[in-house]
């Protein structure tokens, strides 16, 4: 491929104090793609997001976001510049509406037109919330926080979705459908970048994945592949 | 129980009144508290340095005895001028005291608040003297004035306390409820990290709030000197524990908490003071801190709804 990655990491190092978790990472994500990271329990998943997120700050190594090296700046113009994020655990905000997590979503826009349009747009695709505007986020089930986080994030149309584990702690008929309401979100144009234990799952729906072991990426392929690669199941996730 | 009916008006409008400045000051405490997860131990020295502003404005304003301008301004003017000086002044303290050591220990940032509190009351020691000071509150609202409720009288100075309380309040909820720094605030206070992921720039939600949470405990300082006149380098020590158990009464981190606990001890206190004995009155406090938190470990206000995974 011969244009430009949406996203790319090379070989960024990231360090919690001394533990060196992210190893010489190199990826890249182009437009219109879903990109899986996959790889077992404390494997570095999370860390990549938050270091492609700017949460933490790698030791080394370039992140290009939309062409602009972003390594140096702040969460907050990675945001403004088109990531938006389906956390893990989905860290919604328990004691404000559903309303107000939306607009939380949108926090760095000032158009005011353009995010009712959003606003419409992502209650159409969540019509559960609709129902539960003025309801406090803690309240919700599981499941329609999972959506409230996904609205959260798509109200800010990103060029780039950034998920960690959107399946974890669904019940199994809940993973199904969001996995569904993933690819499609994915297949209307944006850009997905998603951490994934449920290696099955995220390849079913996925372009490509990479594998991280201990902080390494150690495989890497066209998802179709990968779902097939029998090393992959018994090396990586042990399943 | 006659005497005690007659009292009783009088005793509310006093427990008003010393409940807004309760308030008002339990106010920063608790909002530090949501966002930091930290005592700001230096919040009642803050209080003392707006009483003092307050103090230096109006003296600038009344040189010969007579006002130079018409009193509602200087009053006023003592207001803006407490609450932005203040307000900076939270700011600085945070910046120097505690944010090198955001990381560090949850100690830490404790003992550098003690630090900053000696230091400010040390500073007016040495600039001012250790001697009162008194507002002229009579060049500035006649001592007469006020409004009669049959045999109850509600002064002007505690009527003026309470209604800048209650606009403050209004104002302060008002931002934090429709505003954009409101929400950012709450949701730094809800889930710090969460809320960096949604694009809000973290360290200066923190800078807002200890703007707005100091510019409260001026205002309140200035209103202690409007109504009860005489202020020190000493009088935020007993103030601010006042006001932080008044924060943790209603529920730290919870802003109408804040507001109802600093009513609430203020009303107690001025019951004990006037129905039982003066001699107890900061014991009062604690008493009521001690069962809040028994019946109420969170607090009156202070639950959190179970954030569901
Ligand atoms: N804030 C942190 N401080 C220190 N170590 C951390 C921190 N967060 C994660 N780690 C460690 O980094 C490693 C990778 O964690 P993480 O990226 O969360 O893995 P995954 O998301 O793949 O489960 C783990 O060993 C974890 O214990
Ligand atoms: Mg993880």
């Amino acid at each position: 491929m011969s244009e430009t990655p949406i996203l790319r990491l090379s070989n960024i190092n990231t360090h919690y104090g001394q533990i060196h978790i992210l190893q010489d990472v190199s990826l890249e994500v182009y437009s219109g793609e879903l990109v899986c990271l996959l790889g077992g329990n404390a494997s570095g998943k999370s860390t990549t997001l938050k270091t492609i997120l700017g949460i933490v700050k790698p030791t080394s190594g370039t992140i290009e976001f939309r062409g602009e090296p972003v390594q140096q700046r702040p969460t907050s113009y990675r945001i403004e510049r088109g990531m938006a994020v389906v956390p893990e655990n989905r860290r919604i905000f328990g004691s404000m509406t559903v309303e107000e997590n939306l607009e939380m979503g949108a926090y760095l826009r000032n158009d005011r037109d353009g995010i009712k349009e959003d606003f419409e747009r992502v209650l159409k695709l969540f019509p559960r919330l609709k129902e539960r505007l003025h309801q406090l986020g803690g309240t919700l089930s599981g499941g329609e926080q999972q959506m409230l986080a996904m609205g959260r994030a798509l109200i800010s149309r990103p060029h780039l979705l950034l998920m960690d584990e959107p399946s974890m702690g669904l019940a199994p008929i809940l993973v199904e459908q969001n996995f569904e309401i993933i690819q499609q979100i994915n297949q209307q144009g944006t850009t997905i970048f998603m951490v994934e234990q449920n290696a099955n799952m995220a390849l079913s729906i996925g372009t490509r994945g990479y594998v991280l072991q201990t902080g390494r990426v150690v495989l890497t392929d066209q998802a179709k592949n990968l779902l097939h690669d029998e090393q992959l199941r018994k090396a990586y996730l042990g399943r | 129980m006659d005497a005690f009916l007659a009292q009783l008006p009088q005793q509310i409008i006093n427990g008003l009144t010393l409940g807004a400045v309760y308030a008002l000051i339990a106010l920063g405490y608790s909002m530090v508290y949501g966002v930091l997860q930290m005592l700001n131990f230096a919040h009642g020295d803050v209080y003392m340095i707006g009483a003092f502003i307050g103090y230096g404005v109006m003296v600038a304003l009344i040189p010969e005895g007579a006002p130079l301008i018409t009193p509602v301004f200087i009053i006023i003017l003592m207001l803006l001028v407490a609450m932005l000086g203040c307000g900076l002044l939270g700011v600085a303290i945070e910046q120097f005291a505690y944010r090198p050591l955001r990381n560090s220990p949850r100690l830490a940032p404790l003992i550098s608040a003690l630090g900053v509190s000696f230091f400010l009351q040390n500073a007016v020691q040495l600039t001012l003297t250790a001697e009162f000071r008194n507002y002229q509150t009579e060049l500035l609202i006649p001592p007469g004035a006020g409004f009669d409720f049959g045999d109850t009288r509600l002064p002007m100075t505690r009527a003026l306390v309470i209604v800048i309380t209650i606009i403050l309040m209004i104002v302060l909820q008002y931002l934090v409820r429709r505003t954009k720094l409101g929400k950012a605030m709450r949701a730094v206070a809800i889930d710090r990290e969460a809320a960096a992921m949604m694009g809000v720039d973290v360290d200066r939600v923190i800078i807002a709030t200890f703007f707005i949470g100091s510019a409260l405990a001026g205002a309140a300082g200035v209103l202690t000197g409007i109504v009860f006149t005489r202020v020190w380098h000493f009088m935020g020590f007993t103030a601010g524990l006042k006001g932080f158990t008044a924060a943790v009464v209603g529920g730290i981190g919870n802003i109408p908490g804040a507001m109802l606990g600093g009513f609430l001890l203020g009303m107690t206190e001025s019951f004990a003071v006037g129905f039982i004995s003066p001699t107890y009155r900061d014991v009062i406090a604690f008493v009521v801190l001690v069962i809040v938190l028994l019946v109420r470990p969170r607090g009156l206000l202070g639950a959190r709804i179970p954030q569901k995974v």
